[in-house]
């Protein structure tokens, strides 16, 4: 290499501007790390306020129905029984309808059709769960009475307005797996003979399986946390009763109602508790859903 | 290799062309001012008319954009399946307009494969080639494994995959799942198969299976190819139909059309003057 070559790689200006990129590097890494100790931060500050229920009574907080503020006696049961009834509810209620939305607003609907439902299906996700909890106790608790539940609130109108929050989820990004089923696929199932419904049985659906799943965990997730809708018409009764147009209690829903007012600290310890039960089901939730979309990805 | 003949006036292709050998053939399909195309689009196809003798390998060939593989489409009318597509004119088999059928059961006669292998990924070997018999409603095991056996063998493929029947079928190679599409298209027992450039995507030892598979199954079935493969074309098929800009330009022997073709865009084409 000549001299004037290497004296002109030497002048390119370079060393100011790494000294940028590494200070933008540093930056935008603690932002990151921000993410990550915000998220242990809080598991942290969870496990620490409620130590003394679990010392109090053990992994037996977990399956105890015995809620008495007034006498320090805490089980968990009723509330798990509760987010779980209802969260199962509202998928048995949304997944039949979100994907057979998305089917059809894959396979069927004319494209300027799709797409104005789809709009539609994305505002239904952007309203307040607030709102949708007013609904609730303006249409479907009377609904429910009329249809024979004793109070109108209850685990299944809790399930029918969770249904109505997670719909979207399902229908959008089933519709959007839907659209990933490679065209000669279809064209293959066609050229067979095959009707177009079993084109989607045979070969859309089954190709779309794990993201459809990967949906269906993400609402899932949702549906668990979901706090005011529910606590605004399951009926607020820390009790486990199998008849599903009975009312119930969920997690996120004592948490709200209570912890302004818990008088003791092994009231609010207990409530703390909760909390962090509700967070160790979501997190593995969604971490499932995650890995199935994952998989999804990798295959496509 | 050919010398330019007279331009006599272009024959009518199923009289005159082919009648020595045509006398005898059945006609399995014929195609009558057949005009096809896409949204939005100028015409692809611009009244085409042929005819497809029974138990015969037609091969169409032509360059790029010509229209060969919207005409095969047309045949079992997967022409549709692509929103916006139309098509006027007539296609006859058994004496009705296939246009004018329900796809569904059309598409059960006649079946197709396409260019790129693509067998079912979430299905076995055997059940990809059950596919189409499951869909018509049998579930006997015993008439399924048959089926899928017999299938098998007569796309040359059972040798391959008779210990893996189970395994799924994408995990074959290239030319296999080519193989393996051909027995699933064969399994429903169609009238004619319709095969879309079926080894541009294999290497040519796996097109050389196919090609001899193709020759063995006419004997069955009636078998409709397009190919940019000229010498393709002439390896398998008894009869070539040339097209070009959306026209049939001719129709004949297939060793007619290589040595003395009839028209100079025929001649063009095969001496390698274009496309």
């Amino acid at each position: 290499m000549n001299a004037a070559v290497a004296d002109r790689v030497r002048k390119v200006p370079g060393s100011r501007e790494r000294a940028g990129d590494r200070l933008f590097r540093l930056i935008i890494t603690a932002f990151a790390g921000i993410i990550l100790f915000a998220a242990a931060a809080l598991a942290w500050q969870l496990t620490r306020e409620s130590l003394g229920t679990w010392k109090a009574f053990g992994a037996s907080f977990l399956w105890t129905s015995t809620w008495d503020p007034v006498n320090d006696v805490f089980g968990a049961l009723p509330f798990l029984y509760g987010t779980a009834v209802s969260s199962i509810l509202a998928l048995l209620i949304a997944v039949p309808l979100g994907v057979g939305a998305a089917v059809f607003l894959t396979e069927l609907a004319p494209k300027n059709v799709a797409e104005g439902l789809m709009f539609a299906i994305e505002l239904l996700a952007a309203v307040p769960s607030v709102i949708l909890g007013l609904m609730g106790i303006f249409i479907l608790v009377p609904a429910m009475r009329w249809a024979g539940a004793p109070y109108g609130v209850g685990m299944l109108t809790a399930g029918l307005i969770l249904a109505l929050m997670i719909l979207p989820y399902i229908t959008t990004i089933t519709r959007e797996v839907l659209l990933t089923v490679p065209r000669p696929l279809k064209e293959a199932m066609y050229a067979l003979g095959a009707t177009r419904w079993e084109v989607v049985r045979g070969v859309s659906l089954p190709f779309a399986r794990s993201g459809i799943i990967g949906a269906v965990f993400l609402s899932l997730g949702r549906a668990l946390g979901e706090t005011m809708a529910v606590t605004m018409v399951i009926g607020n009764t820390p009790r486990i009763d199998f008849n599903v147009l009975q009312p119930g209690y969920s997690m996120a829903a004592v948490i709200a109602n209570e912890l302004a007012e818990a008088a003791s600290d092994a009231h609010l310890s207990a409530l703390v508790a909760i909390g962090l039960a509700l967070m160790g089901v979501t997190v593995v939730v969604n971490g499932a859903a995650r890995l199935m979309i994952y998989r999804l990805g990798k295959r496509a | 290799m050919t010398t330019t003949m007279d331009m006599r006036p272009m024959p009518l292709p199923a009289e005159t062309t082919a009648s020595k050998d045509a006398a005898e053939a059945k006609i399995a399909m014929s195609v009558r001012n057949l005009k096809a195309g896409y949204a939005g689009g100028a015409p692809v196809l611009k009244g085409v008319n042929l005819e497809i003798r029974e138990k015969t390998v037609t091969a169409i060939i032509g360059p790029s954009g010509c229209g060969k593989s919207t005409l095969i489409r047309c045949l079992n009318r997967m022409h549709e399946a692509i929103p916006g597509a139309t098509a006027d004119g007539e296609i006859l088999i058994g004496g009705r307009n296939a246009l004018e059928l329900d796809p569904v059961v059309l598409r059960r006669a006649v079946g197709m494969v396409f260019q790129r292998p693509n067998p079912f990924p979430t299905m076995s070997i055997a059940q990809n080639v059950a596919a189409g018999l499951t869909l018509n409603g049998v579930h006997d095991r015993a008439i399924l494994a048959e089926a899928v056996e017999k299938s098998l063998r007569r796309a040359a493929l059972w040798d391959e995959v008779k210990d893996k029947l189970d395994a799924p079928g994408v995990g074959l190679s290239g030319g296999q799942q080519q193989r393996l599409c051909i027995a699933r298209a064969l399994a429903v027992e169609p009238a004619i198969l319709l095969l879309d450039e079926p080894c541009s995507a294999l290497d040519p030892i796996a097109t050389g299976r196919i090609e001899e598979l193709l020759i063995q199954i006419k004997e069955q079935l009636t078998v409709v190819i397009v190919t940019h493969n000229m010498q393709q074309a002439a390896r398998v098929s008894e009869y070539t139909v040339f097209m070009l800009m959306g026209e049939m330009v001719e129709y004949g022997l297939t060793r007619k059309m290589f040595t003395q073709p009839v028209d100079k865009r025929t001649e063009d084409y095969i001496t390698g003057r274009f496309g």
